[in-house]
């Protein structure tokens, strides 16, 4: 700042003019780039979901033959809990709420559900674990909930679970409680494959 | 504030002013747009006070009685969106207009006409969200932070209220990057970055960090208008999107944003109390620091909004203390108000008053924050009414006690009378029991479990609904006192000195009340 004090300052006020634009100009700049930092927080977010495996919550695991080595030193109980949504008109239960098992070693647990209603009638189970931690030591070999289960009037059927716990669970684990809930699955899904329902919002 | 004008328009200078509409939607000159948004804020603060006041009387009595639940959603949603950037910020943008180029001694801002467009923009976007309410499916209705998914698929209120924003983010950078550059580059000669008022210290700070992070709220609305609109799955989960990327985008701007509300307020009762404690500020130096300091944080503590998203919780743990420290530059600052009263002959005008009130007030939302910053406490109370109250108590108590307080302060000066002090000091009162009478209850709803943004509740909170209810009403009429005082005070009063304040420093004060319409046009020297 070099503002003369007397007569209208024109020369310095063409120099702060001249500031005043150079100002704006970085400004815009910090303003196009933030606009931009906003865009690349996406790609961001994706990565850091992929390292920590934050969204991996439940995965399909059908690839691998695990640790088979069974870790008798330690037994861990796991708990069967059966839960209907939408006014299903379904019973669903476990033969068994509970058994105990070593992590490693394989184990089969066979669920029921029946159809109280008169007309078909198709769901999906979505499993859920507590501790959530647990979810990604717990290897599903076999799942009813890997498909659409379709049901016909007043059909009774039995579903078997096949797991491993993975030995890699951490020790404080002891007790895994796995809940399933049936969803009724409605529209065109049930309606027959025809398309599968994606796409566009509703 | 025509008083002003009528004085100055005339005969100061040889050019003829447009009259009448003309004037105001031409004029470049910083008074009158400071005057203009002013005006503007308090229009919308009473437009947002009644959206509020219908919350708060379906909320007095269990059950339904007056609004469905889809309008009530509407009513909450407009509610934050309009106080957040239709009443606090334009608010402080006038005070910037109206006093940054008095305090350090420029003729006006640094570009006038740009000024002019920041506020004309303010108008249309202010239409666009209350047409909104008129839409097929009414106002957006998700929440001020327009969580996707309900963001993405309501119907077109929504695009109307993205549309607002991205019109109001757009005036505010301007009016940023406009102030900016005029206390950079146009400070009179000898007033120093270290010898600037408080105030302008704040809104410098403050400007940089609408600048920073408005683009990326910009840029997050933006997003959901795509995934609404053009087909992309940025948030959309039935594309790959993820919801909870909206969340860290949104508060990623949202925490600066809530130091945007705040930082002007300290900046105004930063020169308030040294100037009724008839003291220096004490550690003016560590002031500015201070709110650097937290500005500077507020971009790495966003998370502590979303602890319940299923974060790891080393993740928690660093947002959790993150968002502790800030509360050391803080404390800073309240040590420091505290220390200039020390000792000080005070007296307690009605800007004085206020300027307590948001000491001893604020800081009682300060130690909530505190409380709902610690990770399993806040997972506890999320979403409950224990956090209505903690923002409240630092948005109304904090920015709008400030906002009042820096309103008679400088009144004076831009009207050239004197307020009525008696109603001014019953504003003040009726302001500050009203206020806790509608806000501290909550607290104990929120304790208690009582979600925000539904409009029924469990009949065991009953009572402290319908306390809260009561105080609503009597905070919202004592606005209207507030607004009588004003208008009063423009249409005559006692004659104002050039400084009406025995204790006050600063440039401003060294020009006639009212100020005139051009200031400083020969910059005056600061020794
Ligand atoms: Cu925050």
């Amino acid at each position: 700042m070099s503002a003369p004090n007397s007569p209208p300052p024109t020369e310095a006020t063409a120099g702060v003019a001249e500031d005043n634009r150079v100002t704006l100009r970085k400004l815009l700049v910090v303003t196009a780039v933030m606009f931009g930092f906003g865009f690349a927080l996406v790609p961001f977010y994706e990565k850091i979901c992929e390292v920590t495996g934050i969204n991996r919550i439940v995965k399909r695991d059908d690839h691998r033959p695990a640790n088979t080595q069974v870790d008798a030193s330690r037994s861990v109980t796991v708990e069967f809990d059966a839960n209907l949504r939408s006014n299903l008109p379904w019973t669903f239960r476990p033969l068994e709420s509970s058994v105990k098992v070593h992590p490693g070693e394989l184990a089969t647990v066979i669920y029921e559900v029946t159809n109280t209603s008169d007309r078909p009638v198709t769901g999906q189970a979505i499993p859920s674990y507590g501790p959530m931690l647990a979810g990604q030591f717990f290897r599903k070999v076999e799942c009813f909930c890997f498909d659409k289960q379709q049901m016909a009037p007043g059909e009774r059927r039995q579903m078997p679970i096949a797991f491993v716990v993975d030995p890699g669970l951490p020790t404080e684990v002891n007790t895994i409680t796995l809940s399933f809930t049936f969803f009724e699955v409605e529209g065109r899904a049930s309606a027959e494959p025809a398309t599968p329902a994606r796409g566009g919002r509703s | 504030m025509q008083a002003t004008h009528d004085h100055a328009a005339g005969h100061d200078h040889g050019h003829a002013h447009p009259t009448g509409i003309m004037r105001w939607i031409t004029t470049t000159n910083h008074k009158d747009i400071g005057t203009m948004y002013l005006w503007f804020s308090f229009v919308m603060f009473l437009v947002g006070g009644v959206l509020a006041l219908l919350l708060r009387t379906e909320l007095f009595q269990p059950g339904m009685q007056v609004v469905e639940p889809e309008v009530f959603n509407q009513l909450t949603t407009m509610h934050g969106v309009i106080m957040v950037f239709g009443a606090i910020m334009p608010a402080f943008v006038g005070f910037a207009n109206w006093m940054l180029p008095l305090q350090i001694g420029a003729p006006d801002m640094a570009f006038a006409r740009m000024n002019n467009w920041s506020f004309w923009l303010l108008p249309p976007a202010a239409a666009l969200l209350v047409i909104s309410f008129f839409v097929p499916g009414g106002a957006a209705a998700g929440g001020w932070t327009l969580y996707p998914p309900l963001s993405i698929q309501m119907g077109p209120g929504m695009d109307l209220a993205i549309f607002a924003l991205h019109i109001l983010g757009a005036s505010s950078i301007m009016g940023s990057i406009n102030i900016v550059t005029t206390i950079l580059n146009m400070r009179a000669p000898g007033m120093t970055l270290m010898k600037m008022p408080l105030f302008a210290w704040t809104w410098l700070i403050t400007a940089y960090l609408l600048i920073a992070v408005m683009p990326v709220l910009a840029g997050a609305i933006t997003m959901v208008l795509t995934d609404r609109h053009f087909d992309t799955h940025f948030f959309n989960a039935a594309g790959g999107g993820d919801p909870v990327l909206f969340q860290h985008i949104f508060w990623f701007f949202g925490h600066p944003e809530v130091y945007i509300m705040i930082l002007p307020a300290f900046g105004i009762v930063s020169e308030i109390i040294p100037a009724f404690a008839r003291k220096q500020l004490f550690g003016y130096t560590s002031m500015v620091y201070a709110t650097a300091s937290i500005a500077i944080l507020s971009f790495i503590v966003w998370a502590h909004h979303m602890f319940t998203v299923g974060m790891p919780a080393t993740a928690q743990l660093f947002f959790m203390f993150a968002t502790m420290l800030i509360a050391v530059p803080t404390g800073v600052k309240v040590f420091n108000w505290v220390a200039t009263m020390w000792r000080g002959s005070m007296t307690f005008e009605t800007p004085m008053l206020f300027a307590c009130g948001f000491i001893f007030v604020f800081t009682m939302g300060g130690f909530t924050g505190l409380i709902l910053a610690i990770t399993p406490i806040d997972i506890q109370l999320h979403d409950t009414y224990f956090v209505v109250a903690h923002f409240h108590y630092v948005l109304v108590a904090g920015s709008l006690f400030a906002l009042f307080a820096g309103t008679y302060y400088w009144l004076p000066k831009w009207t050239g009378h004197m307020y009525d002090e008696t109603l001014g000091k019953l504003h003040f009162w009726l302001s500050v029991i009203f206020f806790n009478v509608t806000f501290f209850v909550q607290h104990f709803l929120g304790l208690a479990g009582m979600p925000r943004r539904v409009p029924d509740y469990a009949l065991q909170f009953a009572d402290f609904n319908m306390i809260s209810t009561i105080g609503a009403f009597g905070f919202g009429l004592t606005q209207l006192l507030f607004l009588y005082v004003v208008v009063k005070c423009i249409r005559g009063g006692a004659k104002a000195a050039d400084c009406p304040w025995e204790g006050a420093r600063g440039l401003e004060w060294t020009v006639p009340s009212p100020a005139p319409y051009h200031t400083f046009e020969t910059p005056p020297v600061v020794r």
